[in-house]
């Protein structure tokens, strides 16, 4: 059994921490005062966002115009960050749901920063097709409602209205997917905090959660549903944002592989996202012994499989081309390699198929300065590789004569660098106000009450702590009684 | 305009002296195609209407050949200082150069028309917004005047000066081009055999087409079967086409001026032609092909092409375009939301989009505007309609006569302005009409035919007087 520390088993948490430690490690981190250096990070990320805000607005009241966009390139950086933010929301829910579901419970260290940080990047991707409407303020005409415009209805053939059904599903499933998690912990952080207004709206907010045994095993029953529910979303969400090129008859865009090139790329970009803020926030939140080089290096090796399925895509992608005897599809292709967006192109390939590669080596993996840096240098290929996609494919589409550049206005840049702050400023709230480490699931994994493997106390206490993180809560309340 | 040197009129252009060593060049002075000699500069329509040629719009330049332009180390954009004698001031000229294959190596050739008082009227044009950039240049008027480089002589004006000096001054300016790949070929270094001419336009030479009229013709694996089988919606009423015939198309873009004034279409300023947001609906695209100077000329009109399979509508989120049963492709322009989808997805990249509020409120500059043709606001996608509101006009002129739809009783805006009589629109369910012959022609095509996106706009072969039967055309 998993549980059981055997000595040849590595615990995935240091310290050999007990329970009341880590209610105490995790809730005390929200219970103390800001630190100076989150201060700081949150002003930069809330100034940049507010930059992007002004850029944002001035685009609205002025007109699409503000961008670089031209008749010929109509999208550009719009849907380049929209599908580069839903990607890095991709990891979450597989991390949340398909490692739930194969029993990898590494990911408790990492499944609630990784759901967050899902949430907040879906909404910075949803704000991206919003503000590249030419009539923003008539969004909603995009959604199937009841109304008084007789037989006027949406166009259900359009991958655009696909979109909004893939993304607002998954918004939906990936926010109570997150909150129904943080429900434990919620009553953890009640039972700690002093009365007050604090502790009024986190009571609220843990929905009387107490802990017995019956509430667990119904947790336990909706977790896992929901987990099946999210599953199909991690392969569904891209499929279909890949589908509004894929279905399009623009050679570059008109493939057939989008699909699962798509997907991988996106969890690809996704777990090099929740490196990086993983890392910051070990270090800076102190969480070392919660989030370690093992879970680097479990999360290095996913990076390495989707990175070399993208990479065989790349690869696909020119085949398909070569093979398709389509003067416009092989064009666009060596366009992209030799043509003059080649910068961007190998910006992608060394970023996202050359670079990964050190993670092969354990001593790369095992080096956190480096895998920091790879996950920000994955992050940024895979950025140019939706700008690849998008734009090289429409500036020099069929006819010549129509063939045109594309370079971004300051607007344009504002209003990317804008949705940075956002999610900063979001991800840097989340750690202020709620448990970075899913603590509930955490002492499930602990090897504290669990003996080395081999007297007979073992099984009992192995039987007693079915299911998993059950054993947490009871252990807890006796203590935290204890000393009431 | 500048011209290939075996189109020249060698008579008329004998009396050219001889150029001396030093200033070897010979200015061609060349009233503007729409702004003639400066008497239209007034006009923004004729101001923003790409120069059949150079495809440049807002400005005047210097045209040199590809040798000329090679030997003088001149690229496109660099300011050239035009010395014709004498310290002069009136007698030098600082202006773009524009690399024009096909000219004669040793002519400079520059349009008049340009720094006209009356264009000082453009500083404002254009949307207003922080990063505009100035319709007129730093003289605070569209372009130079190249009128004092006239010479009188024996009481007539000339328009040739020989002996004139070319330089650069190391100045770069950017020219508003509508079309800035010239080629029918794609850059060569990006191509392969297969890949290098695209097969868009049809063309043969006379001889070869007395022989077989179906020569130039493109063969294409076009698919057949479809999801949407044609018989779910015939077209049992009119079924609108047009046929444009590229042998009878020079170029002169008077359809294109009709066609903006016609439909609304706003004028944009010289900044947003750079930009590539030009919103003429229609444009004349013009194709080199051949090498260095070289080259033929072919002139291709391109609009909206009403297709039937059309890749616009089926990928609009709120139905905003949408196919008529009289086989229009339809824009509904308060139904659009702007996401520029169908823009993206449009093969013939014919769809413009509202980047801004064009057309302000004023009294006076709105009595130019078509009351039959509503003006669009920003944010919106618009294109070729066919002139929609011309065959609804005609419909109902025809029922209330109660007589049926007469042939040619619907003409849109490019086709009655056409002096070429090289457009022709009409209902091809009407047997005899004019359109359902043409497109039985044997040099019928269609652009990008291959695709399956069914244009309503057909094309007829390019066929060039030659006597050769080969000659340059290239079988795609």
């Amino acid at each position: 059994m998993a549980d059981v520390q055997t000595g040849l088993r590595k615990p995935w948490i240091l310290g050999d921490k007990s329970l009341t430690q880590v209610s105490q490690d995790i809730c005390g981190i929200l219970e103390r005062k800001p630190t100076a250096m989150w201060w700081t990070a949150f002003l930069i990320s809330l100034s940049v966002l507010a930059v992007g805000a002004a850029a944002t607005i001035y685009q609205v009241a002025t007109g699409i115009g503000t961008w670089g966009l031209n008749k010929t390139v109509g999208w550009a950086f719009d849907i380049t960050n929209f599908v580069f933010w839903i990607g890095i929301g991709h990891a979450g829910t597989l991390i949340s749901a398909i490692l739930f579901l194969f029993r990898q419970r590494w990911r408790t260290s990492v499944n609630r920063a990784a759901e967050a940080m899902t949430i907040f990047a879906v909404i910075c991707a949803a704000l991206f097709p919003l503000i590249h409407m030419g009539r923003p303020w008539l969004f909603f005409w995009v959604f199937p409602y009841p109304n008084f415009r007789g037989p006027l209805w949406i166009n259900f053939r359009s991958p655009l209205v696909w979109d909004f059904f893939a993304i607002s599903t998954y918004f939906t499933i990936s926010a109570v997917f997150w909150y129904i998690g943080l429900i434990p912990d919620l009553a953890t952080i009640r039972d700690r905090a002093k009365p007050g207004i604090r502790r009024r709206i986190i009571s609220f907010f843990s929905m009387g959660w107490d802990g017995s045994y019956r509430s667990w095993i119904r947790y336990e029953i909706v977790y896992l549903l929901l987990a099946g529910l999210a599953t199909p979303l991690v392969v569904s969400v891209h499929t279909i944002v890949s589908w509004d090129f894929a279905t399009a008859i623009i050679p570059g865009w008109h493939t057939t592989i989008f699909p699962p090139y798509f997907v991988a790329g996106a969890i690809f970009s996704g777990f090099a996202m929740v490196l990086t803020l993983m890392i910051i926030a070990r270090k800076v939140m102190g969480l070392e012994d919660y989030f370690t080089l093992r879970h680097i290096d479990a999360m290095c090796k996913i990076i390495i499989v989707t990175g070399s399925i993208v990479g065989l895509a790349y690869l696909t992608e020119f085949f398909v081309a070569a093979y398709s005897s389509n003067p416009y599809e092989q064009f666009v292709f060596i366009n992209r390699a030799l043509g003059p967006f080649a910068w961007a192109y190998w910006t992608m390939v060394t970023c996202n198929v050359i670079s990964p590669q050190l993670l092969w080596f354990k001593s790369v993996r095992s080096c956190i300065p480096m895998v920091f840096i790879l996950t920000i240098v994955v992050n940024i290929g895979m950025w140019f590789e939706r700008f690849v996609i998008v734009v090289t494919s429409l500036h020099r589409d069929y006819l010549p004569s129509s063939w045109a550049d594309y370079s971004p206005t300051l607007i344009e840049i504002l209003t990317l660098l804008g949705s940075f702050g956002l999610f900063f400023s979001a991800f840097l709230l989340f750690c202020r106000f709620l448990p970075v480490i899913a603590m509930a699931e955490v002492k499930g994994i602990l090897s504290y009450g669990k003996s080395t493997g081999h007297t007979e106390t073992s099984k009992e206490l192995e039987s007693s702590t079915k299911p998993g993180h059950a054993k947490a809560p009871v252990g807890e309340r006796e203590l935290e009684g204890a000393s009431a | 305009m500048p011209v290939t040197v075996g189109a020249i009129n060698t008579a008329a252009v004998s009396g050219i002296p001889a150029a001396s060593e030093g200033e070897n060049y010979t200015l061609v002075l060349y009233p503007k195609v729409g702004l003639g000699d400066g008497r239209h500069a007034y006009n923004s329509w004729l101001q923003e209407l790409p120069d059949p040629v150079t495809k440049v719009t807002w400005d005047n330049y210097a045209c040199l050949s590809v040798a000329a332009a090679r030997e003088l180390g001149v690229e496109q954009g660099d300011v050239l200082r035009i010395a014709a004698g004498g310290s002069d001031e009136s007698s030098t000229l600082e202006l773009p150069a524009y690399i024009q294959p096909g000219q004669h190596d040793k002519v400079v050739a520059v349009a008049m028309g340009y720094g006209q008082v009356s264009s000082a009227r453009f500083v404002d044009a254009g949307p207003e917004w922080i990063l505009r950039r100035p319709t007129v240049g730093d003289n605070g008027l569209v372009g130079k005047n190249a009128a004092p480089l006239l010479s009188l002589e024996g009481g007539g004006l000339r328009y040739i000066r020989p002996g004139v000096s070319v330089s650069k001054t190391g100045r770069k300016t950017e020219l508003a081009c509508t079309q800035t790949h010239h080629t029918i070929t794609v850059p060569a270094e990006l191509a392969t055999a297969d890949t290098l001419r695209r097969p868009i336009v049809q063309e043969t030479t006379l001889a070869a087409f007395l022989k077989d009229p179906h020569s130039g013709q493109h063969h294409f694996h076009v698919f057949e079967g479809d999801l949407y089988p044609a018989e779910d919606h015939p077209y049992t009423g009119h079924r609108w086409m047009m046929a444009i015939d590229l042998t009878s198309c020079s170029g002169c873009s008077a359809c294109v001026v009709a066609c903006q004034v016609e439909n609304n279409v706003p004028v944009v300023g010289r900044d947003e032609v750079l930009r590539r947001r030009d919103m003429q609906w229609m444009r004349i695209d013009r194709y080199y092909s051949g090498e260095g100077d070289e080259v033929d000329v072919i002139h291709q009109p391109m609009l909206c092409q009403h297709c039937e399979n059309a890749s616009c509508e089926n990928v609009c989120p709120v139905l905003a375009t949408v196919h008529t049963d009289e086989g229009l492709n339809a824009q509904v322009y308060n139904r659009c939301v702007g996401t520029r989808y169908c823009a993206n997805n449009c093969a013939y990249k014919v769809r413009r989009f509202n980047w801004f509020n064009y057309l302000h409120e004023d009294e006076v500059e709105n009595l130019v505007l078509n009351p039959d043709v509503s003006v669009r606001s920003r944010g919106i996608m618009e294109k070729c309609s066919f002139c929609v509101q011309r065959i609804q006009e005609a419909k109902i002129e025809a029922k209330r006569h109660g007589e049926p739809l007469a042939d040619g009783a619907v003409k849109p805006a490019c086709q009655q302005s056409c002096p070429m009589q090289a457009i022709v629109f009409g209902d091809a369910n009407n047997p005899d009409s004019q359109i359902a012959k043409l497109i039985q022609s044997p040099r019928q095509f269609r652009v990008l035919e291959e695709i399956n996106v069914r244009p309503s706009v057909h094309y007829l072969t390019l066929v060039r007087n030659r006597t050769e039967e080969e000659g340059s055309v290239h079988h795609g």
